[in-house]
């Protein structure tokens, strides 16, 4: 008799798909790109999405935005701790596929450390953006005069190729104010993404807060950009001298923008990413009676 | 035919139930099979202007006012106010006591007004009171009547009891174009859809109608199929030509689409008009012009550039 070590065991290989409402569909185009390691050997299969598959994704970030604008920011504070929980629960992964990419292994743990810090970090503005990007206005008349930040709406959003750190540098501050977002994840490095989207599945987001799609950057950047859908677009993925052509696609409807720049991941971030994808609304109330 | 008699009730019967079973399951796969079928680029852009020139445009709220009439029957006469090139929706489809107001804002645009009468959407009302609505409506001035069947009477077998309302409604419509609801999501088998849809050509109904819109499921692509079914065997066994309107959950140029492609390969070319296909929904026309203007322009829209309903 054999034991099962012997006998081998078929590998439980991943197909990694995209993120769209809270699901894991293919590309509709079923189209797939190799991924390889930092050594040049072949990692993974990883879908391909199309223009439609960012249409979708649109319509669901669209969809999901008033239920997620509605919340009250204490409890999106708390579901964004939950999401850090599920990324610390999933640290060995995230390491791994860091080290695949080309870390080395302290480098590796350091930066999932600091992804999971930095989650953490912005999930505690949730509830103390209002106070600090708002504010009480003096003017002459006898008027309360208060502005608060609220959400643009959906944001699309070119991540970096930092894969780890730099991908949640660029959620969780969308997201913390009520924004929902599509992200078209690293090309060359999407893995960690598709993994963070399993991490989203599971810790209590609503489906279509956050659609991640892999697949080529200058296929999808334009459509994002030009979709009239679309409130604002980050470009932190896009060399900068290739901005120019979405920024004038992203006029169409005067989408916000945030232009690349370069950007030291594991730097203080400070709150310029979060009032980027916010409105002021200013309110007038009289005083007294 | 007459019902008046037991022998004509008994002749109805007969005949309704002699009228072949649906293969449910050939029916089911053969609308999905057509559902996948692709229409792109120059295809698209023409039927999407079929499907807008179809569309009865309908507000069957109890919050109906006539404002909101008003706005609706402006939205048909310039579907996008920025594209005078959008054909105008067949019909605008409002309550009874409603239709004056239609009738004064689409004066002389060729845009017909349609009424929902006989108790709708329950139908259940003595048959005076569903002959006084849709007298009322035609007088008016509705060009077109959507009248609910009788689903309890046809469910119990009384099939005559539903025939002699058809006949009687469509007798009061005079001039005006008689559409039969059948609510196929009450009738519970693709038989009864068949049956119903032969009972009310039978009676006189000038276009069947799958549903109410009031009721889940709503239209589907499976119970059209057999309803276009129906009126092609119909016309080839008698010469007369009844249209076809899906109603309710057509949401979508994708859907509205598939419904075209039903049409087609069902009854015909023939049907695919205005004149005898029409579609029920309230939201899928901005949906279309949503997408004839991304065909237009290059660019995915969104709806915070399009009239609200």
């Amino acid at each position: 008799m054999s034991t099962k070590a012997e006998r081998g065991r078929l590998a439980v290989r991943k197909t990694y798909k995209l993120f769209i409402g809270g699901a894991f569909p293919r590309s509709e185009s079923g189209r797939t790109y190799p991924v390889n390691d930092a050594k040049g050997r072949f990692l993974a299969n990883v879908s391909q999405a199309s223009r439609k598959d960012a249409r979708d994704a649109v319509s669901a970030a669209r969809k999901a935005f008033g239920g997620w604008s509605g919340r009250t920011p204490y409890n999106r504070g708390q579901i964004l701790y939950r999401v850090a929980e599920m990324l610390e629960g999933r640290h060995a992964q995230f390491v791994d596929e860091l080290r695949a990419a080309g870390l080395g292994r302290n480098a590796a743990s350091d930066e999932v450390d600091a992804a999971v810090d930095r989650w953490v970090w912005y999930a505690g503005w949730a509830d103390k953006l209002a106070a600090v990007a708002g504010s009480a206005n003096p003017v002459a008349g006898p008027f309360f005069n208060v502005s608060t930040p609220e959400p643009t709406g959906v944001v699309a959003v070119v991540a970096p190729d930092s894969p780890l750190l730099g991908l949640v540098s660029v959620i969780a501050p969308v997201i913390v104010s009520g924004n929902t977002c599509v992200v078209v994840a690293s090309e060359p490095a999407p893995l960690p993404a598709v993994t963070l989207a399993e991490v989203l599945a599971t810790s209590d987001l609503p489906g279509g807060v956050v659609n991640i799609l892999t697949g080529r950057r200058a296929e999808l950047a334009p459509w994002l950009a030009s979709h009239r859908d679309v409130n604002a677009l980050d470009l932190a993925g896009i060399p900068a001298d290739e901005a120019g052509p979405l920024e004038e696609a992203a006029a169409g409807n005067l989408k916000r923008v945030l232009r690349p720049a370069a950007v030291d991941w594991t730097a203080d971030p400070g709150i310029g990413r979060m009032t980027a994808f916010q409105e002021t609304k200013t309110v007038w109330h009289p005083v007294g009676v | 035919m007459s019902t008046e008699t037991v022998a004509g009730a008994a002749e109805l019967r007969a005949f309704l139930h002699g009228l072949p079973g649906v293969d449910q399951v050939g029916v089911e796969e053969r609308a999905a099979r057509l559902a996948a079928r692709s229409i792109k680029t120059s295809a698209k852009a023409q039927a999407i202007d079929a499907a807008i020139a179809m569309v009865d445009l309908t507000t069957l709220e109890g919050a109906d006012t006539p404002g909101k009439v008003r706005a609706l029957c402006a939205k048909a006469l310039r579907p996008d106010p920025d594209d005078p090139a959008v054909p105008r929706p067949a019909a605008v489809c409002v309550y009874s006591d409603l239709v004056g107001v239609a009738v004064e804002a689409l004066k002389g645009s060729g845009v017909k007004v349609a009424s929902v009468a006989t108790s709708f959407p329950s139908g259940r009302a003595p048959l005076a009171a569903k002959l006084a609505d849709t007298r009322a409506a035609v007088e008016a001035g509705a060009d077109e009547i959507d009248m609910v069947i009788d689903r309890g009477a046809f469910l119990a077998g009384d099939y005559a009891k539903v025939f002699d309302e058809i006949a009687a409604v469509k007798e009061a419509c005079g001039d005006a174009h008689l559409k039969v609801i059948l609510e196929t999501g009450e009738l519970a088998t693709y038989d009864n859809v068949r049956r119903a849809s032969w009972l009310a050509m039978r009676a006189g109904a000038d276009f069947i109608k799958t549903s109410t819109g009031k009721v889940s499921p709503a239209a589907t692509l499976p119970v059209t199929l057999v309803m276009l079914e129906a009126v092609r065997d119909f016309h080839a066994a008698t010469g007369r030509r009844v249209g076809v309107k899906p109603a309710g959950g057509i949401r979508t140029t994708k859907d509205a689409i598939r419904y075209l492609v039903l049409v087609n390969e069902t009854a015909g070319l023939d049907w695919l008009t205005p004149e005898w296909f029409r579609i029920g929904a309230s939201s899928l026309l901005n949906d279309l012009l949503m997408q004839r203007r991304k065909l237009a322009d290059g660019v995915y829209q969104g709806p915070d550039y399009f009239t609200v309903d």
